[in-house]
């Protein structure tokens, strides 16, 4: 490697140079990356770039070690000053100016005044007071800056070169026709990012050195630009402020007359954290520039309005077009007031020739709430850094994008927020996304099913209750039930050992009163439900002995054949039970006057005569006050055994008595005499055209009947059909008469028709007045049953 | 990964075509332009049913020894067109879905862009970079 001498402004120079290139810190660069990027710069053709590297023998190790980039750094100026490269020139070509680089990458470049780093240029700066040194000159990007020794490098940073570029406006003119209309009074305006600074550069793009002169020339107060007007104020841009060169180290300080102090270099710095800051006059302007547009603020703005609109600026719609996809966050085609100030802001950037970023910086995002940390913030090389306003103050020193971070909260509280957060999240995959996470199935909070409660009792509710709690125990995660299985299974023991008597129908009855209460009865219920289902059977064996009176059969839970199963039960020995409730007695011991009349048959056959037969039946009478009927029966049962009340038919009647006159005539004749006297008493009381032999008969059934005046009117009925039954032997008998016996046995079937129906509308009153009762019953055991439980 | 992505427009010319350059464009190109036949062949095979309930996803076009075709037709007739190296771990039928609706979305957004002309050649970097990621991550 050839010896090389440096100066040491060069030394300089050049280790600032190789610290920005090796970002890696591994004290070598590497080929591509940004020593290309740095020799491209310096607007020296590829052939010679590559002859360079070749001279300095990066080709020979694939890399770049320090020396090397020296070397080629000094060949590079070398080149840039018109030498020929040569290998000896290195060390003796003496007033070798520093290499210039142009750190751009478009053909911005090319109107990049960047050239401070020549000495001539650094002519102007030396007198400056050294100190600190305002990096946010446009020109300087790079930082050419080593070439005065008296300036302090910038503060932080330890790559100085590479300055994003800022290019000079390319059209101010079109920017001013563009702006003028909003320009008046913009002059005092905060110039805040498009350093504007454009102005000088104007006409200064050839002449970076008048630039430099200009801005020497000029130190105004960084503020003072008017971003809009910076097409009218040439001589009082202020440059030195706002050199977008946005670097985050903001290396290209120029040192700027003290004015600047260092809080406002920090701000400088600082506020080049967030170039795409939009100042408040900014955005005041941008909001009126949507309300020439859409009156309404919280409206939007369709694509071909702001399509025009952005057209006026006459950027290339290529660039529009990548503007407006930065811009419009939710990829509506419509710009809501914050994308249209992003747009607006986006375009003014452009239009003083920031390049457009690649993604939509984070201060002109809409509304955002998380930051991501790499997003937006102008990494050194492509992002065009609108330097912030120095009215920010921004502590942070730190050129690193998670400054933004910091920097934000601060910012956004100075943004107006227009938008809503779901501008954010709009874009269709974080919309699956959040839509998939909305609601996740939680079985702690699952939605419990409603179950109806009834809160009155009634037989069907509690029914449907209580094979709901079954069912529903076994199928719902509700938290009430399921935290009850331990207690059930103990409830369903403890109700099994309690609950034997009484345990069906008051279970179920139980179990609706537990509804009107609270869940606790209800699983209780619900116990009692199952305790009563698994146990019933149980029960009925065990409870077998003691029969309470209220007991329904074992398969039923409520049965409304409770009574009437009594009733039937108790029929047979019911002729022996004095005390019965009133029952109806007609129809349910159909079989009794059968059963009963046999043996009173076979009693008045053993009894003598018919005053026996008479006198069994008013003693049966008074036994059997409901069952006087079938006394009657009996009685005309004999010879005409009777049918039961409930379905009379003549023919069966008929047979029947044929039969049991039949069958008794031959044994008692007396007595069938006297039964057929009673019985055609009886028919002769009920109608009047019987024939004349049953008269007598009907006469003493008549006079039966007088003799029960305390008989119900349900006997009485009974008594009647029984004499209507007991017509009809006769019509065997009166063969001559038969005619007139069908006929008049007709009629008695017809008014036992109309008996029988009268009875049972009876029967059907009473059924419902007891059943009414056993409502009013099983209310006041559910009542008490809780009581029992508890 | 997709070896070649092309956007077709309606009137079978060509919006959008990016291919990985280290295998001739040329071919790829080719290739696309008879995988447009196929397109018309299947799209006139659903015909009774037109528009209504056509599915957008066409499958795979043909096969060829090196590479598969897959292809996609908007209701707008604009057809997307994804060729896929054969020798890549086969990409299942779902992803190759996917990346067409990722493709479709990315579409719309560009349509969406009041600057963009219908018919104009697709230069949006954000649909660029959509691409990007679906092909062959060749450098």
């Amino acid at each position: 490697m050839e010896s090389l001498t440096l100066s040491d402004v060069e030394q300089k120079y050049y280790s600032e140079l190789f610290l920005f290139c090796d970002v890696d810190n591994t004290k070598k660069v590497a080929s591509n990356g940004k020593v290309l990027d740095l020799f491209r710069a310096a607007q020296l053709s590829n052939e010679v770039v590559h002859q360079i590297t070749e001279l300095c023998g990066a080709t020979r190790l694939g890399h770049f070690g320090r020396s090397q980039f020296y070397i080629a750094l000094k060949l590079i100026a070398l080149a840039q000053s018109g030498l020929p490269l040569r290998v000896e020139s290195l060390n003796s070509v003496r007033d070798l100016p520093l290499p210039r680089f142009v750190m751009g990458k478009n053909e911005q470049e090319m109107r990049h005044v960047v050239m401070f780093a020549d000495t001539e240029n650094q002519g102007p700066y030396l007198p400056r007071p050294p100190g600190r040194v305002q990096a946010k000159k446009v020109s300087a990007h790079e930082m050419i800056q080593p070439c005065v020794p008296t300036v302090d490098p910038q503060p932080d940073t330890t790559s100085p070169v590479v300055s994003p570029h800022q290019s000079p406006p390319t059209s101010p003119h079109a920017w001013r026709k563009h702006k003028r209309q909003a320009s008046g009074g913009n002059v005092d305006r905060q110039p805040s990012v498009p350093g504007v600074v454009w102005p000088p550069f104007r006409e200064a793009q050839p002449g970076p050195v008048t630039g430099d002169g200009m801005w020497s020339a000029h130190s105004p107060p960084p503020v003072q630009e008017s971003w809009v007007s910076f097409t009218d104020t040439p001589p009082s841009c202020t440059l030195p402020m706002h050199p977008p060169s946005a670097q985050p180290e903001s290396t290209t300080v120029r040192t700027v007359p003290s004015a600047m102090t260092t809080n406002e270099i920090q701000r400088q710095t600082s506020g080049y954290d967030d170039p795409w800051k939009i100042t408040d006059e900014q955005r005041q302007y941008y909001i009126n520039q949507f309300k020439t547009i859409q009156a309404d603020l919280t409206g939007l703005i369709p694509g071909s309005a702001a399509k025009e609109f952005f057209t006026k600026s006459k950027l290339p719609i290529l660039e529009l077009s990548h503007i407006w996809e930065l811009s419009d966050f939710d990829k509506d085609g419509a710009l809501t007031l914050d994308e249209f100030c992003a747009a607006f802001h986006l375009v003014v950037a452009r239009k003083n020739g920031y390049d457009l970023p690649e993604k939509l910086p984070e201060s002109l995002m809409p509304k955002l709430i998380d930051l991501d940390d790499s997003a937006g913030v102008p990494e050194p090389d492509p992002e065009v850094g609108f330097s912030a306003s120095p009215v920010e103050v921004t502590p942070n020193k730190s050129p690193s994008m998670p400054s933004l971070n910091q920097n934000w909260p601060e910012l956004n509280q100075s943004n107006e927020q227009w938008e809503t957060f779901s501008e954010r999240s709009s874009s269709s995959q974080t919309l699956t996304q959040f839509d998939s996470n909305i609601a996740p199935a939680d079985p702690d909070t699952a939605i419990v099913h409603p179950v109806p409660i009834r809160m009155t009792p009634s037989k069907i509710h509690m029914q449907e209750m209580e094979l709901k709690r079954t069912g529903s125990d076994h199928t719902h995660p509700t938290s009430p039930l399921m935290a009850k299985p331990p207690e059930l299974s103990e409830e369903t023991k403890l109700a099994a050992a309690i609950k034997f008597p009484g345990t069906t129908v008051g279970d179920g009855y139980s179990s609706s009163d537990s509804f009107t209460s609270d869940q606790e009865p209800i699983s209780s219920a619900v116990n009692r439900q199952r305790s009563h289902s698994g146990t019933s059977p149980e029960g009925l064996k065990v409870v077998a002995p003691p029969p309470p009176p209220p007991r329904p059969n074992a398969s039923h839970s409520r049965s409304s054949s409770l009574d009437m199963n009594r009733n039937f039960a108790a029929v047979p020995a019911g002729p022996q039970q004095p005390g019965v409730v009133a029952f109806p007695p007609a129809v349910p011991p159909r079989p009794l006057p059968t059963q009963t009349s046999v043996p009173h048959g076979h009693r008045s056959v053993e009894g003598d005569g018919l005053p026996a037969i008479t006198s069994t039946s008013p003693q049966q009478m008074p036994e059997q006050p409901n069952f006087a009927d079938f006394s009657q029966f009996q009685v005309f049962a004999v010879d005409q055994p009777a049918d039961d009340g409930e379905k009379p038919s003549d023919s069966g009647q008929v047979e029947r008595c044929a039969e049991t006159t039949g069958t008794m005539r031959t044994a008692k004749n007396d007595v069938q005499a006297e039964e057929r006297n009673a019985t055609t008493v009886n028919s002769a009381k009920v109608s009047t055209p019987l024939a004349p032999p049953p008269k007598p008969v009907r006469r003493r059934l008549k006079s039966e009947d007088e003799l029960r005046p305390d008989v119900e009117d349900l006997p009485q009925k009974s008594t009647v059909i029984a004499t209507v039954l007991a017509t009809q032997p006769s019509i065997p008998r009166s063969i001559g008469k038969d005619k007139k016996a069908i006929q008049a046995s007709i009629r008695r079937n017809k008014e036992t028709n109309t008996v029988l129906a009268r009875l049972n509308s009876e029967l059907q009153q009473q059924l419902k007045d007891l059943l009414e009762e056993r409502i009013s019953l099983e209310v006041q055991l559910e009542q008490l049953r809780p009581f029992s439980h508890l | 990964m997709a070896v070649c992505i092309a956007v077709i427009a309606k009137e079978n010319y060509p919006l959008y075509i990016r291919s990985v350059p280290t295998q001739g464009e040329l071919k790829f190109h080719y290739t696309v332009h008879t995988s447009l036949d196929v397109v018309e062949e299947k799209i006139s095979g659903v015909g009774k049913a037109l528009a209504d309930q056509r599915e957008l996803y066409l499958g795979l076009l043909y096969p060829t020894e090196d590479y598969k075709v897959y292809g996609y037709m908007t209701n707008s007739k604009v057809k997307f067109v994804i060729v896929v190296d054969s020798s890549n771990t086969s990409l299942r039928d779902n992803e190759i879905r996917s990346m067409f609706r990722k493709l479709h979305n990315s579409f719309t957004d560009v349509m969406c862009n009041p600057f963009y002309n219908p018919g104009d050649p697709i230069q949006s970097k954000a649909f660029d970079s959509i691409v990007s990621t679906m092909m062959v991550q060749a450098f």
